[in-house]
């Protein structure tokens, strides 16, 4: 499909070892961090300024070779994955903080930027840029933006979507679209930024993001709340909402991730516990001073059997990494791990988390449920390993009756981690038939000939 | 393609680790490789693919995987930082072997495995006659220094500002010892390893000061052969395996309390590398045992040091226009034995100096090995970060615990003009002794 030819024009705009053709390459990109079967690419660029995207997308159209764009490779639904033969464009060397704006809180970025490096440039200028998914430390905010990207601040401080001030992206024949301005305020034409957030890939490549800053909390505090049964945890986080306090980070942990992660971490978790929330407020040192003490004392009248709130730094950090090692200590029990991100209405977790259970139990599998209590986006968590062909057709069984619940509670299949491949045939059960065609209308009339990363989202 | 097969079943045998990795891509944070070049086959992610591919037979090109894996300064920064607890290291040496044993060691690198590191005195005079004839250095010498010695950067070769091959090796100098403990009450025996021999001999020193003042035992046989890692990253077992045989037979014997090493490299070795590797080697189960037990003694000698002797003393409070002195963590001192407190804790000994920390002492100085050879400009573009924070502490010197650290440091800093001394922590240490 790729002929000599048309790998020297490339080769042109990118300069040739920026043009990666043999096959143990390939073979490097033929995957992303979703648990799918590898696709191998037919050609991968990897350009060094924006100003060579609209060419390279105008030559992928002209030929009809379909495009995939790839930040770190790190989202979890296989939109990272080529067409087979197609071409894979890498944003890396994509990699520039043009401006950061501290009267008017605004910061320009190229795609490739790093989210946590990004976040650190930034706290360097006394600002704060809340988005912090689980792979910050490696994934780039085009790859955040282009999946909405969440993470554990999203209870207060929303998603990536909300710090989306603006963008350019290059359309399917090489136009440069701007989208969006500097300001907060802004409704000139369609709102098409809006539009190409969470869009993976399949309407545009964004070449410029302009993100919203915002001042930094001045101080914090964190505790970890103990509970017997599951149900009380919920019950604790409703109540936390509803006496208005929004903590900046509320996480749930199931008794089977407590156990697992105290095996791993020795950090001195209540291995019989049910639940455990881990619980941040911020703000205003004298509102986070009584907020915290409001907080332990809903938990108390909940039913929490211990609540330990941190005062100093080291002990505020050991609470955060019992979360961090959640992932470690269940990706270590079994060779494969199929993270999942079924999102429910908060009132809805305990049965959720029952669900979850209930589901493990009946296919035979390890289940441990964690996440982000606070905004009802779980992660049901599978250990298992892929190359048990009868173990990996129940994990498969388990993940749709997993959407089947998330749904039947009027949640949704997916709160951060994306469609992609994983999910695009189980979209429509989420919408509906419309939905659907009106979704691959829009993407046919953006992209004529259907180069912009295929398959994805709204399937083929 | 029945050769191909044949490749693929070998690989198989590492499937139960390969399947650990769940392509999270969180090791692209701490590869300083990838930092360098943005490439995924440089990042353990992208290896562990091309084994994978090699195992499931979708690649069917070991060379061009080979050439891959071989870019890479085993540093273990990815397997240090891997949530799934990927062994990578493990599985990157295992597959050096795999792929050595199928596609042949070049004519070259056997020579100089085999023949030369094998033979420690054959290897001594080579290296000798190396040191005065170094202006006539070619290609194949350099590949032969390359691939020998634990990252041996020698010779003079284009740009490089490498330090020279010492006039007298340490091992030629140094009396063979056995002595029996004094008030330390320990015996340890002291592996020197081919850099401190061959190119810092005054480490070997500050390493026999050091022990006499504490009143350790100290055992050194004067015909102590190569740690065996660079016979290893070139996937050759065979060599490996007569090296960790003629060690065993030397320390595997009498009452050592310790075995201890001033190269990060060799210690790392020694404890990870040997045990893992012992099996593969051939070694007999009593072997395999003594090879084990051996591991479990070993130490970094600023470790034994300081948990011995130096615990209990207070630390003088600070000379606050004493020069600034600041601190390189070795990949394999940090991160593959979690080492990092000790070597500070010798520096601080020593008033001379007031330690300041520079910003991230723990990313890789880009030497590993005869990577350093092979891939010069991305070794040089690593140690240039590397420089970039050296510069950026205004420290008079940069102390570090390992020679190789201490070569690529060196060429860094020369090359950018910096008269900024490298110093081995130890020999640091020893200047505050009396
Ligand atoms: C350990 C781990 C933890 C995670 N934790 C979280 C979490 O807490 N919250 C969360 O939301 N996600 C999380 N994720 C998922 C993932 O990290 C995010 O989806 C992230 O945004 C992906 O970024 P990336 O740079 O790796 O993008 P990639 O995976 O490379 O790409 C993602 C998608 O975006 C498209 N894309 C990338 N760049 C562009 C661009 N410039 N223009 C147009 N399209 C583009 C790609 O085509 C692809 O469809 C986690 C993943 C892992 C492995
Ligand atoms: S080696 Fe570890 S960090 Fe790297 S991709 Fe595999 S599991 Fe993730
Ligand atoms: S050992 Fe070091 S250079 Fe090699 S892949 Fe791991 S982090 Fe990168």
């Amino acid at each position: 499909m790729i002929t000599p030819n048309l790998a020297e024009k490339f080769k042109e705009v990118v300069g040739a070892p920026n043009v990666l053709s043999e096959k143990a390459d390939l073979l490097t990109y033929s995957y992303d961090a979703a648990v799918l079967e590898p696709v191998w690419p037919g050609l991968v660029l990897r350009p060094t300024s924006t100003a060579q995207l609209g060419p390279l997308v105008a030559l992928c159209n002209d030929n009809n070779l379909p495009l995939t764009v790839r930040g770190s490779g790190t989202n979890l639904s296989g939109g990272a994955i080529p067409s087979s033969g197609g071409v894979v464009l890498v944003t890396g060397a994509l990699n520039r903080i043009l401006e950061i704006n501290e009267a008017d809180m605004y910061a320009r970025v190229e795609p490739g930027v790093v989210t946590a490096k990004f976040a650190a440039a930034v706290a360097g200028r006394q600002l704060f840029y809340p988005p912090d998914p689980g792979s910050q430390a490696v994934s780039t905010l085009g790859g955040n933006v282009a999946e909405n990207a969440g993470g554990l601040r999203g209870l207060k401080y929303g998603v990536t979507r909300d710090y989306v001030l603006g963008m350019s992206f290059v359309d399917s024949e090489g136009g440069l679209v701007k989208a969006g301005a500097r300001t907060v305020k802004c409704v000139t034409g369609y709102n098409l930024g809006g539009l190409m957030v969470g869009s993976e890939g399949t309407l545009g490549l964004i070449s410029e993001i302009t993100l919203k800053l915002v001042p930094p909390p001045r101080a914090a505090r964190a505790m970890l709340a103990v509970f017997d049964d599951v149900r009380a945890a919920s019950e604790t986080v409703a109540a936390i909402i509803a006496a208005h306090i929004v903590p900046a980070t509320l996480e749930f942990m199931d008794n089977f991730t407590i156990r697992a992660v105290e095996d791993f971490s020795h950090a001195g978790l209540p291995a019989e516990a049910a639940a455990l929330l881990l619980i941040e407020v911020d703000g205003h040192p004298a509102q986070v001073e009584e907020e915290a003490a409001q907080v332990e004392r809903i938990c108390g009248e909940h039913g929490a059997a211990r609540v330990q709130v941190a005062t100093d730094a080291p002990t505020r950090d050991k609470v955060w990494e019992a979360r961090r090692a959640a992932l470690s200590a269940l990706a270590r029990l079994k060779p494969t791990t199929v993270l999942e991100d079924a999102t429910v209405p908060r009132s809805r977790i305990p049965d959720m988390v029952s669900a979850m259970e209930e589901i493990g139990r009946r296919h035979g599998l390890m289940l441990g449920t964690f996440g982000h209590a606070g905004d009802g986006n779980l992660h049901p968590t599978i250990c298992c390993d892929r190359r048990d062909a009868d173990e990996w057709r129940r994990v498969e069984l388990a993940v749709e009756d997993i959407f089947a619940e998330a749904l039947q509670m009027g949640g949704t299949l997916s709160g951060e981690h994306g469609i992609g491949l994983a999910k695009a045939r189980f979209l429509e059960n989420e919408t509906s038939r419309a939905t659907i065609l009106w979704s691959r209308r829009l993407k046919a009339a953006l992209d004529p000939k259907g180069i912009l990363n295929p398959g994805k989202i709204v399937g083929a | 393609m029945a050769g191909a097969q044949e490749l693929a079943r070998m690989v198989k045998e590492l499937d139960d680790q390969l399947v650990v990795c769940m392509r999270c891509g969180l090791c692209q944070a701490v590869c300083p490789l990838y930092a360098q070049t943005g490439r995924e086959a440089d990042v353990a992610r992208g290896k562990l693919a091309l084994i994978d591919g090699l195992a499931k037979e979708l690649l069917d090109d070991p060379l061009a995987a080979r050439d891959r894996l071989e870019r890479c300064l085993l540093c273990g920064s990815c397997a240090a930082n891997c949530p799934s607890g990927v062994k990578a290291l493990d599985i990157f040496l295992k597959a050096r072997a795999i792929l050595a044993g199928y596609l042949g060691l070049s004519p070259i690198k056997r020579l100089v495995l085999r023949h030369l590191l094998g033979n420690p005195k054959i290897f001594n005079r080579v290296l000798r006659a190396a040191s005065a004839f170094e202006s006539i250095w070619s290609k194949p010498a350099d590949e032969l220094l390359g691939t020998s010695c634990a990252r041996l950067g020698l010779p003079l070769l284009g740009e490089r500002h490498f330090k020279r091959l010492a006039d007298q090796p340490f091992l030629s100098q140094a009396e063979a010892l056995d002595t029996t403990p004094g008030a330390g009450g320990l015996k340890v025996a002291f592996f020197v390893g081919c850099l401190i021999d061959k190119i810092y001999p005054e480490v070997g020193w500050a390493a026999l000061k050091a022990l006499d003042h504490h009143g350790v035992g100290v055992f050194l046989p004067r015909d102590q052969a190569c740690c065996g890692i660079p016979a290893l990253s070139a996937g050759d077992t065979e060599a490996f395996a007569r090296l960790l045989r003629a060690n065993l037979e030397l320390f595997g014997s009498g009452r050592l309390d310790h075995l201890v090493t001033a190269c990060a490299t060799c210690a790392s070795t020694i404890k990870k590398v040997w045990p893992l590797m012992a099996r593969e080697a051939l070694l007999s189960p009593e072997d395999v045992r003594a090879v084990e037990e051996l591991a479990g003694k070993t130490l970094d000698i600023g470790q034994l040091l300081v948990n011995n002797f130096l615990p209990g003393q207070k630390i003088s409070p600070e000379v606050p226009d004493a020069p600034v002195l600041t601190y390189h963590d070795p990949c394999h001192l940090r991160k593959s034995l979690g080492v990092w407190r000790e070597p500070r804790r010798l520096l601080r000994a020593n008033q001379n100096w007031r330690l300041k920390e520079m910003a991230e002492p723990d990313w890789c100085c880009g030497m590993g090995g005869s990577f350093n050879l092979r891939h010069y400009d991305i070794s040089a573009g690593i140690g240039r970060r590397k420089l970039d924070n050296i510069r950026a502490s205004g420290c008079r010197a940069v102390a570090t615990s390992c020679p190789a650290c201490m070569l690529q440091i060196t060429d860094a800093l020369s090359r950018a003009g910096e008269k900024i001394e490298v110093k081995h922590a130890l020999v640091v240490y020893a200047d505050s002794l009396p």
